[in-house]
């Protein structure tokens, strides 16, 4: 068993994120390239300005119609992200690692509030896969595509929950917490997980044609 | 879900009758490939799916939460569909395809507002559009105004003599009632160029008759084209014949170039605004317009400001605006439409929603284009307009825009709702100070 964990948190993870690095950055070069190619019209009118004023107000979670209209959803997406996105960075297992494989570290999360904000994520991800089959405009747009986005992050929060509790086998728990990590850094570049990537330019180009050509913001 | 709102149309029936596998297959992947690139690709890929612009599209709330006419819904039946079944599908669908792009979405664009990752499902609807135009299976109505544009490089069939003339007609006409007003034709070197579009000479010509009298009254030196060119309609742009949109752009601005004009003026359309500053442009591979363009909404406010038309009277009934997507959320005139609404008028009473954020008129995007068969199409799929209008408590509609105005007329007669719709035009030469 300690051999599967050198071996998951060894190469598997050097791979893992090789994978989620260099493809993310082939995926955005390429789709750059091919944007280059074929839409130069829209590439032109990009603008660092309008594409701020929209990203900046999308993040608000009341700012925009959208948000506004949906705001259920609304708080859940906003919940999951933050979440999503600060435990894994400040979480104390995971900068222990860091220290012990590269000699850096920072600040982390109280183990109970990233506890929380963990279990939030598996919450919101129940949410998501409510609506799926609940609501109908949902359901009727849902592909395996989509379950693949939502199972893969739901995973990766629950087993780390279960592995922190030690629920279940421990060791067995925590592999599985790291393999699930794993195949979400290499889904990101080449699953629906690629708004990740992609999400702030397409945000940005509409933000950029809604202000610089319609004169009109686009919230 | 299976679709069980099939229309019969001549011309999506015989387009369809001369598909064959390989044709589709070769053509749509020929616009996917290689004609579209990043852009239509992430809008595909990043759209999670979330519904969350459902409530955005007046087919969706008009059709109580029927999912297959949510914009994501719509792309999932048409651009999605393609591509899950990797190009492979059959005549019968790209005939289902065909109905919702060219009638189940005025590319109005509202749905924007909606969408966190900022996904653009009026361009998906126009590319799915421009698939059916390059497979030729395209509405009967609207593609006769395309072969007129291609023809006469007007939309509706007039031939070169029949526009001139009409614009003589007008001017004797309106010399009854100003006995030296000109409508100068050909003039170089005019302040003006004055641009309408086909429907007006066809059958809108008071909207000539009024522009005149305004710009006469107003001391503006303007002129009106007589060579082709004159027409700044566009419905190649709505069938997906981009390459007519852009011939159409050139041969337009050609002529007002020609004349050496210093600026063109339109009339209060919408879509004519939308191809020159939004599709046209891009196809020339033009940033924007070569010579400037300004909608009849920013220049009448011009003409007031500067103090050149004087009213007789305001407005008095209570009135309500409505903001066409194509000048409001395409060019950010609301400020401009109400000034001068409130110039006009004296008690302006706003929609709900209403600015960047109003329903549509389900008219616009070439869907009245697409004619009788499809005009239940707009009835039933804008229920929420109608009730939109009626909670106004209004009589009076001001819609500064040609198919909006089609379009909310014949939800006005549909749903009964008793009410009149004018054009700032309409209003201005009703209330401007006239000579006696």
């Amino acid at each position: 068993m300690n051999s599967v964990y050198a071996f998951v948190v060894g190469p598997l993870a050097w791979f893992a994120w090789g994978v989620f690095i260099f493809g993310s950055a082939y995926r955005l070069v390429s789709m750059y390239q091919l944007a280059k190619a074929k839409d130069g019209s829209s590439l032109h009118y990009m603008s660092f300005k309008y594409g701020f004023r929209s990203i900046m107000a999308w993040l608000n979670p009341v700012g925009t119609l959208g948000w506004q209209r949906n705001p259920w959803t609304a708080m859940v997406t906003f919940v999951f992200h933050i979440c999503l996105v600060i435990v894994p960075i400040f979480l104390l297992g995971h900068v222990v690692l860091w220290d012990q494989f590269f000699g850096i570290s920072w600040p982390t999360l109280p183990d109970t509030i990233a506890d929380i904000m963990s279990i939030l994520v598996v919450v919101c991800c129940i949410f998501f896969g409510a609506r799926r089959f609940l609501q109908k405009d949902v359901a009727f747009l849902t592909t395996g595509k989509d379950w693949v986005a939502l199972v893969i992050p739901a995973f990766v929060f629950l087993t780390g929950v279960l592995s922190y509790h030690e629920i279940g086998d421990a060791k067995v728990m925590l592999i599985l917490h790291i393999l699930c990590g794993e195949l979400m850094l290499i889904s990101i570049p080449f699953t629906r997980l690629s708004h990740a990537v992609f999400g702030l330019f397409t945000r940005a180009y509409i933000g950029s044609e809604f202000g610089g050509v319609r004169r009109c913001k686009d919230w | 879900m299976t679709f069980d709102r099939k229309i019969e149309d001549a011309g999506l029936e015989r387009g369809v009758s001369r598909l064959t596998p390989e044709r589709i297959e070769n053509t749509l992947k020929q616009v996917i490939e290689g004609e579209a690139g990043a852009k239509l690709k992430l809008y595909a890929e990043t759209c999670m799916r979330c519904g969350m612009c459902s409530e955005a599209c007046h087919y969706y709330m008009s059709h109580e939460g029927d999912p297959s006419y949510s914009p994501a819904g719509k792309v999932h039946q048409t651009l999605g569909k393609i591509l899950r079944k990797n190009y492979k599908v059959t005549a019968e669908e790209i005939y289902e395809m065909a109905q919702i792009a060219y009638t189940e979405c005025n590319l109005c664009r509202r749905c924007v507002h909606f969408c966190p990752l900022g996904i653009d499902t009026g361009y998906i609807m126009s590319m799915v559009r421009r698939m059916c135009h390059k497979l030729g299976v395209t509405p009967q109505y609207i593609q006769d105004t395309a072969h007129s544009h291609s023809a006469t490089m007007n939309q509706m069939w007039l031939k070169d003599d029949e526009w001139p003339d009409t614009l003589q007609w007008q001017e004797d006409e309106a010399r009854d009632e100003m006995p030296n007003l000109r409508i100068p034709l050909d003039k170089e070197g005019a302040d003006i160029y004055y641009s309408v579009i086909a429907p007006e000479p066809k059958f809108r010509t008071q909207l000539i008759y009024q522009a005149a009298y305004i710009f006469n009254e107003a001391g503006v030196d303007f002129t009106m084209p007589t060579e082709p060119g004159w027409d700044n309609s566009d419905m190649c742009m709505f069938t997906g014949d981009f390459e007519m949109m852009g011939r159409l752009k050139k041969r337009h601005f050609e002529s007002a170039l020609d004349l050496k004009v210093k600026r063109i003026v339109m009339g209060e359309c919408g879509h004519a605004f939308r191809s020159i500053y939004d599709q046209g442009n891009r196809w020339d591979a033009w940033e924007m317009y070569p010579i400037e363009v300004v909608h009849s909404v920013e220049f009448f406010w011009e003409l007031f400001e500067a103090g050149k038309i004087k009213l007789r009277e305001k407005f008095k009934e209570p009135i309500t605006i409505h903001d066409p997507c194509n000048i409001i959320r395409g060019r950010g005139l609301m400020e401009q439409s109400r000034k001068l609404a409130h110039a006009l008028c004296e008690n302006v009473v706003e929609m709900t929603p209403n600015l960047e954020h109003n329903y549509c008129c389900a008219a616009g995007g070439g869907v009245i284009n697409c004619g009788p068969p499809f005009k239940n199409v707009r009835m039933k799929g804008n229920k929420i307009k109608a009730e939109q209008l009626k909670a106004t408590g209004v009589n009076t509609i001001l819609a500064p825009c040609h198919n909006c105005h089609g379009g909310l007329e014949d939800l006005n007669h549909y749903y009964e709702l008793g009410m009149d719709i004018k054009f700032f035009g309409d209003l201005i030469y009703e209330l401007m100070e006239k000579p006696e």
